[in-house]
């Protein structure tokens, strides 16, 4: 029997299928090894790198909720030099689409790392997490401004030879207006949610749950949220979107190429089953067979509306 | 990496006191190959209500084929585990982080609170299985002579000698907290100790062992999500408060007492 074809076209890059794993949510993809046959993935998106190394907040970070978690990590991570000394020889070797999301407090820093990450082998994209603060600007998130978000876009993309993709935060009015200044900016695809801002509070000491009081929410309790915003989107730019927020199963990951999305990242999900996007790209495969499709690129934007 | 899932059959599950279980499980590759002091992430529910799994220390293993594990219901996640059944299938990931160190120690004492006397079990088997050290002691403490239910026995049972107890209501043993026991039970040698329980008996425990100049593990818990630090949900700080957090998934759960800062 022929193998159903699950590939997709991001700009120029095809990819195996479009099952990636979503940044912070898979380590640098060694720690998934003993469960999930790397290769299979369409790609990888790695932990979010900074110029310099970052400490991250102090604990407790993480906090269940229903259905979801709210997570106030800070953005810890290696740092550049570290990340391409000891995390990409590895990364070169799991035989799919790596793609380094990248993250900075200042036009400068987003520069920096389009420049010096441009130059290092086995790296297909680049995905810009726009959510942080820009402390030159007030610390205002890049990604809750449509110029913002349009400067750091071109500037990203005027550094840098690798296809850049921007992720989107929720946390914002409208949604469709960032993506398409980002479009104009330059970018060659959008992903989108990053994590809705959200709060617990514990009854008896009537604290916060997380040190840092705030943090993102994500998981499937997000899952309608996100794939209201991926619909809205895909209608919005001409660039391609991958859909990310609460993907668990394969249902969930249709759902998503239905809307509009031409790839999808799971992320929660890794944590509750690490196995997860192998089992979502095994059943995507069921899909296209059963339904005698010619391939998974038929499912995007198939909505239909009445 | 020696990191399974694996999709364990429950082979039986006991009611120790009203609210501890303990839940043995056909789980071949994580039972052949876990180190005392390593920790398993238990999923409670194939669906995403409680969302996240759960860590819970290894307690015993039994030959290379089945683990065991000793939970206290506190919420959700645990009162969902103490309602399965043998024949019921729960899918666990592991062995997972960094064990306790031992060998040779001439003199060593291992101190449990509540649930944390459950990797310590495990521990003192292996001690006494791969030597016989002069002096082995170990200090139980729990709210209530009910909450410890067989447990001093279990250890009693794979020989060790000399175990002294402590409950909060006095029910038994010492009516005080376990690390009360140390100073009439410890004479002045060179020990090494092995502790795991509440964050106020370790730093009680810890406090001491810096005094005596003794050797000191700790065992430590935190928020957890995914157990393989890709989250770094699970940060601690370090002695010096300075430099990156230490993660407990993958430089612990079991530290040197000097690793780590004690607020």
């Amino acid at each position: 029997m022929n193998q159903p074809d699950l590939r997709v076209s991001i700009g120029t890059l095809v990819f195996k299928n479009p099952v990636l794993t979503a940044s912070g949510t898979f380590g640098y993809a060694k720690e998934f090894a003993p469960y999930v046959n790397l290769h299979h993935l369409g790609g990888v998106v790695v932990k979010g790198i900074s110029l310099e190394p970052r400490r991250g907040n102090p604990p407790p970070r993480i906090v269940e909720t229903a259905g979801g978690m709210l997570n106030a990590i800070g953005l810890e991570n290696v740092g550049l030099d570290c990340f391409i000394a000891e995390k990409m020889p590895y990364l070169r070797g799991i035989g799919t689409r790596v793609i380094v999301n990248i993250l900075g407090d200042s036009l400068e820093e987003y520069q920096a790392l389009g420049q010096r990450l441009s130059e290092v082998e086995g790296i297909s994209a680049l995905e810009v997490n726009i959510s942080c603060p820009n402390v030159k600007k007030g610390g205002v998130a890049f990604g809750t401004d449509p110029a913002m978000a349009e400067a750091v876009t071109r500037a990203v993309c005027a550094q840098t030879t690798l296809p850049v993709i921007v992720k989107l935060s929720p946390n914002v009015t409208d949604i469709a207006q960032i993506a398409r200044a980002v479009e104009a900016g330059g970018a060659q695809a959008v992903s989108l949610i990053n994590t809705l801002l959200g709060m617990a509070i514990d009854v008896r000491s009537r604290r916060p749950r997380l040190a840092n009081i705030v943090g993102g929410l994500s998981g499937p309790a997000i899952k309608p949220i996100a794939l209201r915003m991926v619909w809205q989107v895909a209608q919005a730019v001409k660039i391609p979107v991958i859909g990310i927020g609460g993907i668990s199963t394969t249902e969930d990951a249709l759902e998503f190429l239905l809307a509009g999305a031409t790839a999808i990242e799971v992320g929660t999900a890794n944590f509750v089953n690490p196995r997860a996007s192998q089992e979502i790209i095994e059943g995507l495969g069921r899909y296209v067979t059963e339904n005698r499709l010619s391939g998974i690129s038929e499912v995007i934007g198939g909505l239909i509306l009445d | 990496m020696n990191q399974f899932e694996e999709q364990a059959e429950i082979i039986r599950q006991e009611q120790l006191s009203p609210e501890i279980f303990r839940l043995t499980l056909k789980a071949p590759e994580i039972a052949s190959h876990a180190l005392p002091g390593q920790f398993v992430m238990v999923r409670t529910t194939p669906c995403y209500d409680p969302l996240l799994r759960r860590p819970l220390s290894i307690h015993q293993t039994i030959g290379n084929q089945q683990v065991q594990l000793l939970y206290k219901v506190v919420g959700k996640g645990t009162r969902l585990l103490a309602a399965m059944t043998s024949g019921h299938h729960l899918n666990l990931t592991g062995p997972l982080g960094r064990g306790f160190a031992f060998k040779n120690q001439p003199a060593i004492c291992l101190i449990g609170g509540g649930m944390g006397i459950a990797p310590l079990y495990f521990l003192a088997r292996e001690i006494l299985r791969v030597t016989t050290p002069p002096k082995c002691v170990v200090l139980l403490g729990g709210r209530t002579a009910a909450e410890l239910g067989p447990l001093p026995r279990d250890f009693k049972d794979i020989g060790v000698t000399e175990i002294h107890i402590a409950t909060d209501d006095g029910s038994l043993g010492h009516h005080g907290f376990v690390a009360e026991l140390l100073p009439q039970h410890l004479d002045s040698g060179q020990w090494t100790v092995c502790t795991c329980g509440p964050h106020p008996m370790m730093k009680a425990v810890v406090g001491q062992c810096r005094q005596q100049g003794w050797q000191c593990q700790v065992s430590l818990e935190t928020m957890m999500a995914c157990g393989i630090s890709a989250c770094l949900g699970c940060a601690i700080p370090r002695a010096d408060l300075s430099g990156p957090y230490l993660h407990v998934c993958k430089d612990g759960p079991v530290f040197k007492a000097e690793e780590v800062a004690w607020l």
